[in-house]
């Protein structure tokens, strides 16, 4: 069991907002998965040229200011830093080839959560409350953001096992289920070049995903491959920096349920994590049928 | 308990229990040892709340007022439960008797394996409606999900809409009645003609529910008893 949270703004006006409303959502869900958590919130974009590169290292007293110094005097690349304990943004105008190149050199390596224009990912191993306060969840603002509770089944409990898992740019998704032919699909993108960062169920499907994205196929093509390739059971909440996605399983195995009014789109496992939502109570709320794409735009 | 109000509304007194200020376990045990029968108690704010009025085993009217979670009036026996709203998985899972009433939608495996009593979704219920239900009666005023009385032993799904798909997937004894269309039957289930007591058996449920329909607009689905017995002609089918 696992909890899965989403929550997309209509109006920019009330994005600043977007903390505040997804905090109880989240929390709620620390019920289906309380041995760790994560969350991506999209933001606005930085200028051309720039990037937001998420770390995350295990040190919670971790001297980001020495590495982002290191980094500038190393890759003469610029760095706008800000840190929370043991995470990190960069806002940099290197290429992410170069950063994943000059991470690797560092001891400890940091682990590069995201990269994108508006993603800021955060995820730890931990209560989903504990981590939330560390972060300052009540206080994101941004368009829309996808979260995840986790209560592992199938891989070990650590950060980089927690979700969402990123593929590309700005793209990340999180996961209720589990797979039955995650190591077939890893063998097979393995042998195509694909690299993974775990051995999670979770992570073979966003690869899988990613792999086809890059064939070219727009995002619900790309899903209806994936309905035929993944056998197992799944609800998937995908974003990307101007969309929020939807899918479950063909036997619509984990739950879901959406509330969707004038001014947002709220999505949860179940219904109580959506209850104290303001005008919810009026809202258009269904549940999603198995093997629909239901997508938003922010 | 404090937080209990009492009114009068039409002759009767109305107990109210506010989830916002009990909790779950403490409104299903006043549900289960602090009401008499002829007893109505209200449940206020159940905001997504599992498990309420769960085990009665009274003759007592409930009223549910909101979005209700997974699992509520389970193992219901006698009691009268109306969710004002609609709810999450197994609403009426395994009812004895009594009655449950869904004015809004249900989610997955409404009144599953039920053994008897009345369940009513006034809107739309998911996939595994019914499923191995044992003797309960279940009228959908909407559309039902995939795999609906999957298994299906005893006792009669009434769907008011469309079927999703493998309708009766090995229906044993139970009888369906689908008004709108059917995407798919399951394995050893087939539409059969209406007789008498299916005009009798609709004209009663309907009218529990509450739904004007005509009885005639309906189909019936049966078992065709081809999977009771191992049968190597249909080995596929199992």
């Amino acid at each position: 069991m696992c909890g899965i949270v989403g929550l997309l703004i209509k109006k920019p006006a009330q994005r600043k907002e977007l903390g505040r409303l997804l905090l109880p959502m989240f929390t709620c869900m620390a019920d289906r998965g309380p041995d760790s958590a994560g969350l991506a919130v999209y933001g606005t974009p930085v200028a051309q040229g720039l990037r937001r590169f998420n770390l995350f290292v295990p040190d919670r007293q971790f001297n980001w200011k020495k590495l982002a110094d290191r980094f500038r005097d190393q890759t003469g690349a610029t760095v706008e830093l800000t840190a929370v304990e043991n995470h990190a943004v960069f806002v940099s105008d290197v290429a992410p080839g170069a950063m994943r190149a000059w991470l690797a050199e560092c001891d400890p390596t940091p682990h590069l959560l995201s990269v994108g224009r508006s993603i800021d990912i955060y995820k730890d191993e931990g209560h989903p409350t504990e981590i939330a306060k560390r972060y300052g969840f009540a206080e994101l603002s941004g368009s829309h953001s996808i979260a995840h509770t986790r209560m592992a089944t199938e891989s070990a409990v650590s950060p980089a096992h927690a979700h969402p898992f990123t593929a590309g740019e700005d793209f990340c998704l999180v996961h209720n289920g589990s797979l039955s032919n995650p190591y077939q699909l890893r063998r097979m993108l393995e042998r195509r070049g694909m690299r993974f960062e775990t051995d999670n169920d979770t992570e073979a499907a966003c690869r899988f995903i990613e792999w086809r994205l890059a064939q070219g196929e727009p995002l619900n093509a790309a899903l209806h491959t994936a309905f035929a390739e993944l056998d197992g059971f799944y609800t998937l909440l995908i974003a990307t920096g101007d969309s929020m996605t939807l899918v479950r399983d063909a036997f619509a195995c984990k739950p879901a349920v959406v509330a969707e009014t004038d001014e947002y789109v709220a999505i949860a496992s179940e219904f109580r994590s959506l209850a104290h939502l303001p005008g919810v109570k009026s809202a258009n709320i269904f549940e999603p049928l198995p093997e629909e794409i239901y997508s938003w735009q922010a | 308990m404090a937080s209990l109000t009492r009114s009068r509304e039409k002759q009767q007194q109305v107990v109210r229990l506010d989830q916002e200020k009990l909790s779950v376990r403490e409104i299903n045990e006043y549900l289960h040892h602090r009401v008499r029968d002829g007893a109505r108690v209200e449940i206020a704010n159940p905001d997504g709340q599992h498990n309420l009025a769960v085990g009665l085993d009274a003759d007592i009217d409930v009223d549910i007022l909101g979005h209700a979670g997974y699992y509520i009036a389970g193992m219901n026996k006698r009691a009268r439960v109306t969710i004002h709203g609609s709810v999450g998985w197994s609403v009426g899972e395994n009812i004895m008797s009594g009655s449950v009433r869904v004015k809004g939608n249900a989610s997955e495996c409404a009144a599953a394996s039920g053994h008897g009593g009345l369940v009513v979704v006034e809107g739309d219920a998911s996939s595994r409606c019914g499923i191995s239900m044992k003797g309960v009666d279940i009228v959908v005023g909407g559309s039902v999900g995939h795999v609906s009385a999957f298994m299906a032993q005893a006792g009669t799904l009434v769907v008011c809409g469309d079927a999703g798909p493998a309708l009766g997937d090995s229906l044993y004894e139970a009888v369906i009645y689908v008004r709108g269309k059917v995407h798919s039957l399951g394995a050893d289930a087939r539409e059969e003609a209406l007789g008498k007591t299916d005009h009798a058996k609709l004209t009663d449920l309907l009218g529990k529910a509450g739904i004007d329909l005509n009885p005639k607009d309906f189909k019936r689905i049966a078992s065709a008893r081809k999977l009771y017995h191992w049968n190597s002609d249909h080995q596929d089918d199992y």
